[in-house]
Protein backbone atom coordinates (compact mmCIF):
# COMPACT_ATOMS: atom_id res chain seq x y z
CA UNK A 1 0.00 0.00 0.00
CA UNK A 2 1.16 3.61 -0.69
CA UNK A 3 -0.72 6.79 0.87
CA UNK A 4 -0.18 9.87 -1.51
CA UNK A 5 -0.90 13.32 0.77
CA UNK A 6 -2.39 16.51 -0.75
CA UNK A 7 -3.25 19.07 1.57
CA UNK A 8 -5.45 22.11 0.57
CA UNK A 9 -6.06 24.90 2.94
CA UNK A 10 -7.87 22.59 5.63
CA UNK A 11 -8.35 19.63 2.80
CA UNK A 12 -6.91 16.78 3.00
CA UNK A 13 -7.05 14.31 0.31
CA UNK A 14 -5.69 11.09 1.36
CA UNK A 15 -4.60 8.68 -1.94
CA UNK A 16 -4.44 4.96 -1.00
CA UNK A 17 -3.04 2.93 -3.54
CA UNK A 18 -2.81 -0.62 -3.53
CA UNK A 19 -4.48 -3.02 -0.46
CA UNK A 20 -5.08 -2.02 2.64
CA UNK A 21 -5.02 -4.97 4.80
CA UNK A 22 -4.14 -6.01 8.30
CA UNK A 23 -0.61 -5.91 7.47
CA UNK A 24 -0.86 -2.20 6.53
CA UNK A 25 -4.17 -0.94 8.19
CA UNK A 26 -1.51 0.49 11.32
CA UNK A 27 0.32 2.87 8.28
CA UNK A 28 -3.01 4.30 7.73
CA UNK A 29 -4.03 4.74 11.38
CA UNK A 30 -0.72 6.22 12.15
CA UNK A 31 -1.17 9.04 8.67
CA UNK A 32 -4.44 10.02 9.92
CA UNK A 33 -3.25 10.61 13.72
CA UNK A 34 -0.31 12.85 12.51
CA UNK A 35 -2.04 14.81 9.60
CA UNK A 36 -5.89 15.49 10.97
CA UNK A 37 -5.06 18.53 13.57
CA UNK A 38 -6.70 21.13 11.23
CA UNK A 39 -8.44 19.48 8.90
CA UNK A 40 -12.32 20.65 8.38
CA UNK A 41 -12.54 17.99 4.98
CA UNK A 42 -10.65 14.60 4.43
CA UNK A 43 -11.24 13.02 0.74
CA UNK A 44 -9.83 9.67 0.48
CA UNK A 45 -9.18 8.89 -2.86
CA UNK A 46 -9.95 5.37 -3.21
CA UNK A 47 -9.34 4.81 -7.17
CA UNK A 48 -6.18 2.87 -6.90
CA UNK A 49 -7.46 0.36 -3.90
CA UNK A 50 -8.21 -2.75 -4.77
CA UNK A 51 -9.11 -4.75 -1.83
CA UNK A 52 -9.88 -4.15 1.71
CA UNK A 53 -10.40 -6.00 4.71
CA UNK A 54 -11.97 -4.93 8.23
CA UNK A 55 -8.44 -4.05 9.53
CA UNK A 56 -8.55 -1.25 6.92
CA UNK A 57 -12.79 -0.70 7.66
CA UNK A 58 -11.61 0.16 10.97
CA UNK A 59 -9.11 2.30 10.25
CA UNK A 60 -11.51 4.51 8.15
CA UNK A 61 -14.19 4.10 10.77
CA UNK A 62 -11.62 5.29 13.00
CA UNK A 63 -11.57 8.18 10.43
CA UNK A 64 -14.84 9.14 10.41
CA UNK A 65 -15.72 9.15 13.48
CA UNK A 66 -12.81 11.74 14.33
CA UNK A 67 -13.72 13.78 11.34
CA UNK A 68 -17.28 13.57 12.30
CA UNK A 69 -16.68 16.07 15.22
CA UNK A 70 -14.32 18.51 13.27
CA UNK A 71 -15.46 18.28 9.66
CA UNK A 72 -16.52 15.89 7.05
CA UNK A 73 -15.09 13.03 5.35
CA UNK A 74 -16.08 11.06 1.90
CA UNK A 75 -14.70 8.29 -0.09
CA UNK A 76 -14.07 9.27 -3.97
CA UNK A 77 -13.91 7.32 -6.87
CA UNK A 78 -14.03 3.50 -5.13
CA UNK A 79 -13.69 0.48 -6.74
CA UNK A 80 -16.14 -2.09 -7.83
CA UNK A 81 -14.69 -4.59 -4.97
CA UNK A 82 -14.24 -2.41 -1.99
CA UNK A 83 -17.51 -1.00 -2.86
CA UNK A 84 -19.32 -4.61 -2.16
CA UNK A 85 -17.58 -4.39 0.96
CA UNK A 86 -18.50 -1.40 1.98
CA UNK A 87 -21.99 -2.25 0.92
CA UNK A 88 -21.67 -5.90 3.06
CA UNK A 89 -20.49 -4.17 6.42
CA UNK A 90 -22.79 -1.41 6.41
CA UNK A 91 -20.33 1.09 5.84
CA UNK A 92 -21.64 2.52 2.38
CA UNK A 93 -24.36 3.61 4.57
CA UNK A 94 -22.31 5.54 7.20
CA UNK A 95 -20.20 7.25 4.81
CA UNK A 96 -20.29 9.96 1.90
CA UNK A 97 -19.25 8.42 -0.99
CA UNK A 98 -18.66 9.71 -4.36
CA UNK A 99 -18.51 7.39 -7.18
CA UNK B 1 -6.72 -33.16 -0.21
CA UNK B 2 -3.41 -30.77 -0.20
CA UNK B 3 -2.33 -29.59 3.15
CA UNK B 4 0.40 -26.66 4.25
CA UNK B 5 1.83 -26.15 7.56
CA UNK B 6 3.06 -22.92 8.44
CA UNK B 7 4.15 -20.41 11.49
CA UNK B 8 0.94 -18.16 12.27
CA UNK B 9 2.31 -14.79 11.83
CA UNK B 10 0.92 -12.18 10.23
CA UNK B 11 4.15 -11.64 7.88
CA UNK B 12 3.17 -15.06 6.44
CA UNK B 13 -0.39 -13.73 5.10
CA UNK B 14 0.40 -13.80 1.38
CA UNK B 15 2.36 -17.57 1.53
CA UNK B 16 -1.00 -18.27 3.00
CA UNK B 17 -3.01 -16.52 0.55
CA UNK B 18 -1.02 -17.21 -2.38
CA UNK B 19 -1.79 -21.42 -0.97
CA UNK B 20 -5.32 -20.70 -1.98
CA UNK B 21 -5.44 -18.26 -4.73
CA UNK B 22 -3.15 -20.47 -6.84
CA UNK B 23 -5.44 -23.30 -7.22
CA UNK B 24 -8.41 -20.74 -7.77
CA UNK B 25 -6.80 -19.50 -10.22
CA UNK B 26 -5.71 -22.43 -12.35
CA UNK B 27 -9.08 -23.30 -12.01
CA UNK B 28 -9.71 -20.12 -13.86
CA UNK B 29 -11.70 -18.67 -10.74
CA UNK B 30 -13.65 -14.91 -11.18
CA UNK B 31 -11.44 -12.19 -10.05
CA UNK B 32 -14.45 -11.74 -7.84
CA UNK B 33 -14.52 -15.26 -6.32
CA UNK B 34 -10.46 -14.96 -5.64
CA UNK B 35 -10.94 -11.47 -4.17
CA UNK B 36 -13.63 -12.64 -1.49
CA UNK B 37 -11.29 -15.57 -1.06
CA UNK B 38 -8.53 -13.83 -0.24
CA UNK B 39 -10.29 -11.96 2.18
CA UNK B 40 -12.30 -14.76 3.87
CA UNK B 41 -8.50 -16.49 4.02
CA UNK B 42 -7.17 -13.26 5.60
CA UNK B 43 -9.84 -12.84 8.22
CA UNK B 44 -9.33 -16.36 9.58
CA UNK B 45 -5.26 -16.22 9.31
CA UNK B 46 -4.80 -12.84 11.41
CA UNK B 47 -7.55 -14.07 13.70
CA UNK B 48 -5.36 -17.19 14.47
CA UNK B 49 -1.83 -15.33 13.84
CA UNK B 50 -2.98 -12.78 16.39
CA UNK B 51 -4.73 -15.03 18.74
CA UNK B 52 -4.22 -18.69 18.85
CA UNK B 53 -1.03 -18.93 20.73
CA UNK B 54 -0.24 -15.28 21.89
CA UNK B 55 2.19 -14.72 23.60
CA UNK B 56 4.05 -17.68 21.51
CA UNK B 57 4.33 -18.51 18.21
CA UNK B 58 2.41 -21.68 17.11
CA UNK B 59 1.74 -23.21 13.41
CA UNK B 60 -1.10 -23.38 11.32
CA UNK B 61 -2.33 -26.32 9.36
CA UNK B 62 -4.13 -25.70 6.07
CA UNK B 63 -6.00 -27.78 3.74
CA UNK B 64 -7.74 -27.18 0.75
CA UNK B 65 -9.86 -29.73 -1.41
CA UNK B 66 -12.02 -29.06 -4.12
CA UNK B 67 -15.03 -30.70 -6.06
CA UNK B 68 -16.14 -30.33 -9.77
CA UNK B 69 -19.87 -31.10 -9.63
CA UNK B 70 -20.73 -28.02 -8.79
CA UNK B 71 -17.26 -26.77 -8.31
CA UNK B 72 -16.18 -25.80 -4.93
CA UNK B 73 -13.01 -25.30 -2.72
CA UNK B 74 -12.96 -26.81 0.91
CA UNK B 75 -10.84 -24.77 3.33
CA UNK B 76 -9.84 -26.30 6.63
CA UNK B 77 -7.80 -24.18 9.15
CA UNK B 78 -6.14 -26.19 12.33
CA UNK B 79 -4.61 -24.79 15.14
CA UNK B 80 -3.39 -26.34 18.87
CA UNK B 81 -3.86 -22.59 20.30
CA UNK B 82 -6.65 -21.30 22.82
CA UNK B 83 -9.85 -22.83 22.47
CA UNK B 84 -11.48 -20.46 20.17
CA UNK B 85 -15.04 -20.47 18.53
CA UNK B 86 -15.28 -17.39 15.71
CA UNK B 87 -18.78 -18.66 14.71
CA UNK B 88 -20.01 -17.81 18.40
CA UNK B 89 -18.96 -14.11 17.99
CA UNK B 90 -22.42 -11.77 17.81
CA UNK B 91 -22.33 -9.92 14.07
CA UNK B 92 -22.30 -6.78 14.22
CA UNK B 93 -25.19 -4.37 14.05
CA UNK B 94 -24.52 -2.99 10.26
CA UNK B 95 -27.50 -0.89 10.72
CA UNK B 96 -25.79 0.97 13.57
CA UNK B 97 -25.33 4.49 13.63
CA UNK B 98 -21.99 5.85 13.38
CA UNK B 99 -21.45 6.45 17.19
CA UNK B 100 -22.92 3.23 17.99
CA UNK B 101 -20.42 1.00 15.58
CA UNK B 102 -18.00 -1.07 17.17
CA UNK B 103 -14.91 -1.41 15.91
CA UNK B 104 -14.41 -5.25 16.39
CA UNK B 105 -16.51 -8.21 14.92
CA UNK B 106 -16.04 -6.99 11.29
CA UNK B 107 -13.60 -9.45 10.16
CA UNK B 108 -15.47 -13.31 11.08
CA UNK B 109 -18.92 -11.25 9.55
CA UNK B 110 -17.23 -11.12 6.52
CA UNK B 111 -16.01 -14.58 6.39
CA UNK B 112 -19.53 -15.53 6.96
CA UNK B 113 -21.28 -13.87 4.38
CA UNK B 114 -18.38 -14.93 1.79
CA UNK B 115 -18.79 -18.45 2.56
CA UNK B 116 -21.63 -21.21 2.12
CA UNK B 117 -20.90 -23.14 4.97
CA UNK B 118 -18.77 -23.13 7.67
CA UNK B 119 -18.44 -24.96 10.88
CA UNK B 120 -15.88 -24.86 14.01
CA UNK B 121 -14.57 -28.08 16.00
CA UNK B 122 -12.67 -28.54 18.86
CA UNK B 123 -11.09 -31.81 18.96
CA UNK B 124 -7.71 -33.32 20.26
CA UNK B 125 -6.91 -29.71 21.64
CA UNK B 126 -7.03 -27.95 17.87
CA UNK B 127 -9.22 -25.68 16.22
CA UNK B 128 -11.00 -26.62 13.29
CA UNK B 129 -12.41 -24.20 11.44
CA UNK B 130 -13.70 -26.00 7.72
CA UNK B 131 -15.54 -23.57 5.06
CA UNK B 132 -16.69 -24.42 1.59
CA UNK B 133 -17.43 -22.06 -1.10
CA UNK B 134 -19.28 -22.97 -4.56
CA UNK B 135 -17.75 -20.82 -7.58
Amino acid sequence: MEIKKELNGTTLILKIIGRLDASNAQELTGTLNSSLDGVKELIFDLADLKYVASAGLRALLMAQKRMNKQGSMKLRHVDETVMEVLEMTGFADLMTIEK
Amino acid sequence: MEKFTIEATLENLPAVTEFITSSLEEKDCSIKIIMQMELVIEEIYVNVASYAYRPNIGTVTIYKSFEDTPPAITVTFVDSGTPYNPLEHEDPDINAGIDARQIGGLGIFLVKKNVDEISYERKDGQNILTFKKFF
